[in-house]
This record gives structure tokens, C-alpha cells and sequence, in this order.
């Protein structure tokens, strides 16, 4: 198996996701073939090539910093979970 | 023909010279509706109070002897991912499940200017996430054809309600195939635009770099219409092109004559159904006979773009859905001691399985030690890909291959095999990795009568030679005028 266990848990962490112990075997297998397939690239000679992270010949695009109409504060807070105030409500994070 | 059956330029026609109302349309597409809905489940969200008061409005419009424009007074399905004011938007995930959009995306700002008839929002695979909509979290969507088969996907409510006659149009997005192969499989017309052809403002992310918004239809004609409708910078969107967008009705002519066009032969190998081969086959034989000329060509790196595309997407969804952290909006679990106790939990209890395989697979391919084998390894041999269609491009007009490898097959014939599910985009996926323009139209039907879809590809921003080879295409057979047998008819 190319993906350890140590693998899957540190993939977990990054994204956020807890890994079921009944699925931690699935989720490894499942990743390992994709992952196995996904060596064929190996053989591709990509040296002197440069990554393309995006298809359109732009890079920065300007515009002037005007100050326009935004999303109203009531509506922007409509669809959280928890609000208080007009902000938005999450358990602590600082220590007391 | 039944009303629901109809392309949207017949109805626009019928209903300037008073033969129909729209409100008549409407209650003819709700009454379909009510027909089949429950076999084909195409919709999650149905706006029919909505509809009826906006086809009204239209009626009022045309008895004033006013002008109306060319969506006006139709009926048409929005995807799901897509943002419509004031209506729910769930991306057919659970995490989104409460979620009404406080904003219009830009395309719904162009598509309101019109006045259509909103019939709802359409079911997808979660987050835009697969090729048979089995993944979303809310229902299965039954192919038109035959509702025991998938739709294809993402964009599958969509392409099943235009097939079903449960909206006359659509809109879908297309990331690696989602309008195409959707539009494949229920024997309609899809495209996907040109990368930046059409603004993303408002369309929820799954990769940014290859997502795009494009229509789903009854016939060539009224793709583009609907085109013309959407296509056009957005200054809410950096990456959408500052180029003029010509009248693309005006592509709509009968001749393919002198038009050279490409069939690589990469795209006719192992594991393709001989009658998808045996009817795109076909269709090339009928561009031959209505004067173009066919030339063999090779997209060397072709065997690559499952790999790259599958490192990419995943590597831009790891990033793109890091949002759903049961903050500022959609569900939150309980219980949780802290803050990031709480986002695990969130989107541990509320995404689906093949979204966290997707992040799973883009986190491990950003992270630390993969980097490069993996995530640098895909954007370089993107390049090839982009370059093999540049150079291909060199040579010929367009270029026509299959749109899926296969017509649709059974709800829950593949699901269990990520990897399995993933081959079956190698048809689609190289053209959003070079953000090539394609369209699918029908071209024939398998053994067990179900629709296969030829795609034609074109140049960036030429648009108008794909959609002037598939209306000419289109006009020398009836395919577009063949229905799904559903409910009564």
C-alpha cells in the first residue's frame, strides 16, 4: 500500500474530516488505487515544461477602488448557523 | 408536438403570434410535472407559485402588444449550484441544505433581464462532484430514456428535466464534463463555453480554474440563444474574457463545406461501447457527405488527462469547499467543544462520501512531500494537454470524438468504484483542462435505445464553428426532434 495509516490521518486533519473507524480501510483502499492510477504521470517527460495553473493568457486584473453597494448585513448574516449582534457566533477560541 | 415538448424558438414564435400564453406553457410544464416528476426526481426545489405569477406578467406584457425577447415567458431549470436570489441553493449537499442565496449570480441577472419562467432548481451530484447525479445527497434522478438509468451528471437534473419535458431549457456547469455528458446520456444538447466565456460570479465553486456555465437545450438553435444570453465579461468576475461576444444565432447555417475536421484517434480505444463508437462513426461519415473534410489526428498526452484532472479538481475543491466550516453559512453540528472541533464535526456530519474522498485526494496531493510528485507533476502535464490541442488546432476546424465512452448505464452499476466512475470522463475532461469550448448533440441511440451524443470542440472563443457543425450536423438528421417515452405520451 503506497497510502500508510499515518497518511489518512494527517490527510484527515488537513481536511477537517473525521475518518469513521469502520471506514478507515475503505477510505485507504480507496485512495491508494486512485493514487496508484494517478502514477501513470510518471511517465510523462514534463522537464523544461512549466505548470499551467490556468488556461486564459491573464495575469492581474485592475480595476478602480470604488466604494459601491454590498451585501446588506442582515441578509449577509441570513443563513448562519449562530449569530449574535450582527456578528457571527462561534465557540470560544481565546482561553479566559 | 405537445407544448412541453417543444424547443424554446418554436414556443417564442408561438407565442408572439398569440397561438399560446404563457401562462398555457407553464401549466402544460407543471402538468408534465406532476406527470412524471415523481419517476424522473429531476428538481429539489420546484418554484411553481413563482412561475405562474411570472408568466402572467409576461401574458400582460404581450397582450400590451409589447416586444418580448427570446427566453420570455418560457419555462427553464436552474442547477443547483448555481445562486438564485431569495430561492434555495443546495448544491444538492446536506451542509447547504438550508441555504437561500442572498444574491443573484450574474448569470440569473442576465437571465432575469429576459423574463423567463423559473420552474425550479435542478438535482446534481454534490458539489458538482460525479457523472450520474447518484451522488447527491437529497435523491437519484431517473434518465427520461429509462428511469431505472442514471441521467449522467453532475448537470443530470437539468439534462433530465429537458429531456423529460419538465423544463423547455436549462442551465447546468460544467467541470470536467457535466453538462456534455449529462446532455450525452438524455439525448439532448449541452454546452460548455469557453473558459471565461461566461461569468462564474454566483456559481458555487467546486474547481475554479476549469468550472463553467453553459446550456442545456432541445436543439442546437436554442443553445444558442441562450448563449447570447449569458456569454460576456463580468467585472464581479476577474476571469471572465474581455472579448465581444458576436450574435451567435448567426452561426446557425446549414454547411460544414471545405471545414476541416480532426477525429484523434486517442479517443477510439479500449473500453468504448461499439455502439457509441459505431454511431459517432457515423455522424463522421454524415460531415464527410455534407462536404467536410476528415482528418485523422493525434492528442499524444490524452492517456494523461484522467490523472491531471483528478489531481487538479480535487486540489482546487480541498480549497475551494474549506468554506463549509458551519461559520457564516450552512449547517452546524452541536456539541462541540471548540472551534475546530466544530468544523470537523460540521463537515464530517454534513458532506457526502465522494466530497470528502475529493478533499481527501486534493489535500493529500497539496500537503507537504506530494507537492511535487503530484500536484506540480499535474499542472505541467496540463500544459501538454493544452498544447497537443494547440498544435491540433494548427490543422483543422474542430474536432469531433464521442462525448462519454458510454450511453447511460444502471443506478448503482458503478457507484462503489471511484476509480471506475472516474474513467468514464476521458472523453470530457481534456477540454476543460485546455478551457476549450465543446458541445454534445445527439447522434444515435445504443442497442437498448438509449441516446449517445457526439462532441464537437473547438478553438477558445470559437464557439461559432462548433455550433455551426452541429446545427448543420443536427439539421441532416430528426434526432433533435425525438422524445423521451415518458407518462402519457
Amino acid at each position: 500500500m503506497k497510502v500508510t495509516k499515518k497518511d489518512m490521518e494527517n490527510v484527515a486533519v488537513l481536511s477537517r474530516l473525521d475518518i469513521p473507524a469502520d471506514k478507515e480501510a475503505q477510505y485507504t483502499q480507496q485512495l491508494n488505487d486512485v493514487l496508484e492510477y494517478f502514477d501513470n504521470l510518471s511517465a510523462v517527460n514534463t522537464d523544461d515544461i512549466k505548470p499551467l495553473a490556468h488556461v486564459l493568457p491573464i495575469s492581474n486584473v485592475f480595476r478602480e477602488d470604488v466604494v459601491k453597494e454590498s451585501l446588506d448585513r442582515d441578509l449577509a448574516l441570513s443563513n448562519a448557523p449562530l449569530k449574535e449582534d450582527g456578528y457571527f457566533k462561534v465557540p470560544k477560541v481565546l482561553e479566559d | 408536438m405537445k407544448l412541453f415538448e417543444q424547443p424554446a424558438h418554436v414556443l417564442h414564435d408561438m407565442l408572439v403570434n398569440k397561438e399560446i400564453t404563457s401562462l398555457e406553457l407553464t401549466e402544460a410544464v407543471l402538468a408534465r410535472i406532476d406527470e412524471v416528476e415523481g419517476d424522473v426526481k429531476a428538481y429539489l426545489t420546484i418554484t411553481r407559485d413563482e412561475a405562474i405569477a411570472q408568466a402572467k406578467a409576461v401574458d400582460e406584457k404581450i397582450a400590451k402588444g409589447e416586444t418580448i425577447s427570446f427566453l420570455e415567458g418560457i419555462p427553464g431549470a436552474i442547477k443547483d449550484n448555481i445562486c438564485t436570489k431569495g430561492v434555495k441553493t443546495t448544491c444538492a449537499s446536506k451542509i447547504l441544505q438550508n441555504f437561500v442565496a442572498p444574491y443573484d449570480a450574474t448569470v440569473m441577472t442576465k437571465l432575469k433581464a429576459q423574463n423567463p419562467v423559473i420552474i425550479g432548481k435542478a438535482n446534481m451530484d454534490e458539489f458538482a462532484m460525479g457523472g450520474s447525479t447518484e451522488n447527491s445527497a437529497f435523491q437519484k434522478t431517473g434518465n427520461p430514456w429509462n428511469t431505472e438509468c442514471v441521467p449522467g451528471g453532475s448537470s443530470g437534473g437539468s439534462a433530465a428535466a429537458v429531456a423529460a419535458g419538465t423544463a423547455v431549457w436549462a442551465l447546468g456547469s460544467d467541470t470536467g464534463g457535466s453538462i456534455r455528458q449529462p446532455a450525452s446520456f438524455c439525448g439532448v444538447v449541452g454546452m460548455k463555453p469557453t473558459y471565461g466565456r461566461v461569468s462564474r460570479y454566483g456559481l458555487v465553486a467546486y474547481a475554479s480554474s476549469l468550472d463553467q456555465i453553459g446550456p442545456i437545450t432541445k436543439d442546437v438553435t436554442d443553445c444558442a440563444h441562450i448563449l447570447n444570453i449569458i456569454s460576456g465579461r463580468d467585472e464581479m468576475d476577474s476571469t471572465s474574457v474581455n472579448e465581444e461576444v458576436p450574435d451567435f444565432t448567426k452561426a446557425l447555417v446549414e454547411d460544414v463545406k471545405g471545414l476541416k475536421v480532426g477525429i484523434p484517434k486517442e479517443y477510439f480505444v479500449k473500453g468504448m461501447d461499439p455502439d457509441v463508437e459505431k454511431t459517432v462513426r457515423e455522424a463522421i461519415d454524415k460531415l464527410k457527405e455534407l462536404g467536410a473534410e476528415i482528418l485523422e489526428i493525434s492528442l499524444p498526452n490524452t492517456d494523461y488527462a484522467i490523472s491531471t484532472y483528478y489531481l487538479i479538481s480535487p486540489a482546487e475543491a480541498a480549497t475551494n469547499l474549506a468554506r463549509y466550516d458551519g461559520v457564516s453559512y450552512g449547517e452546524r453540528a452541536e456539541d462541540a467543544a471548540d472551534l475546530v472541533e466544530m468544523m470537523t464535526k460540521t463537515r464530517t456530519q454534513y458532506l457526502g462520501e465522494e466530497v470528502k474522498r475529493r478533499i481527501m485526494i486534493g489535500n493529500y496531493a497539496l500537503s507537504a512531500g506530494y507537492y511535487d510528485a503530484y500536484y506540480l507533476k499535474a499542472l505541467k502535464v496540463r500544459r501538454l494537454i493544452k498544447e497537443d490541442f494547440d498544435k491540433a488546432f494548427e490543422q483543422v476546424d474542430v474536432i469531433v470524438c464521442p462525448t462519454a465512452p458510454t450511453p447511460a448505464y444502471k443506478i448503482g452499476e458503478k457507484i462503489s468504484n471511484p476509480l471506475e466512475m472516474y474513467l468514464q470522463d476521458a472523453c470530457t475532461v481534456p477540454l476543460n483542462l485546455a478551457g476549450l469550448p465543446g458541445i454534445s448533440v445527439p447522434c444515435g441511440y445504443s442497442s437498448d435505445n438509449m441516446p449517445i451524443g457526439l462532441q464537437i470542440i473547438g478553438k477558445a472563443l470559437d464557439e461559432e464553428t462548433i455550433l455551426r457543425v452541429a446545427y448543420t450536423y443536427e439539421q441532416s438528421q430528426s434526432f433533435h426532434n425525438d422524445r423521451a417515452q415518458l407518462g402519457g405520451n
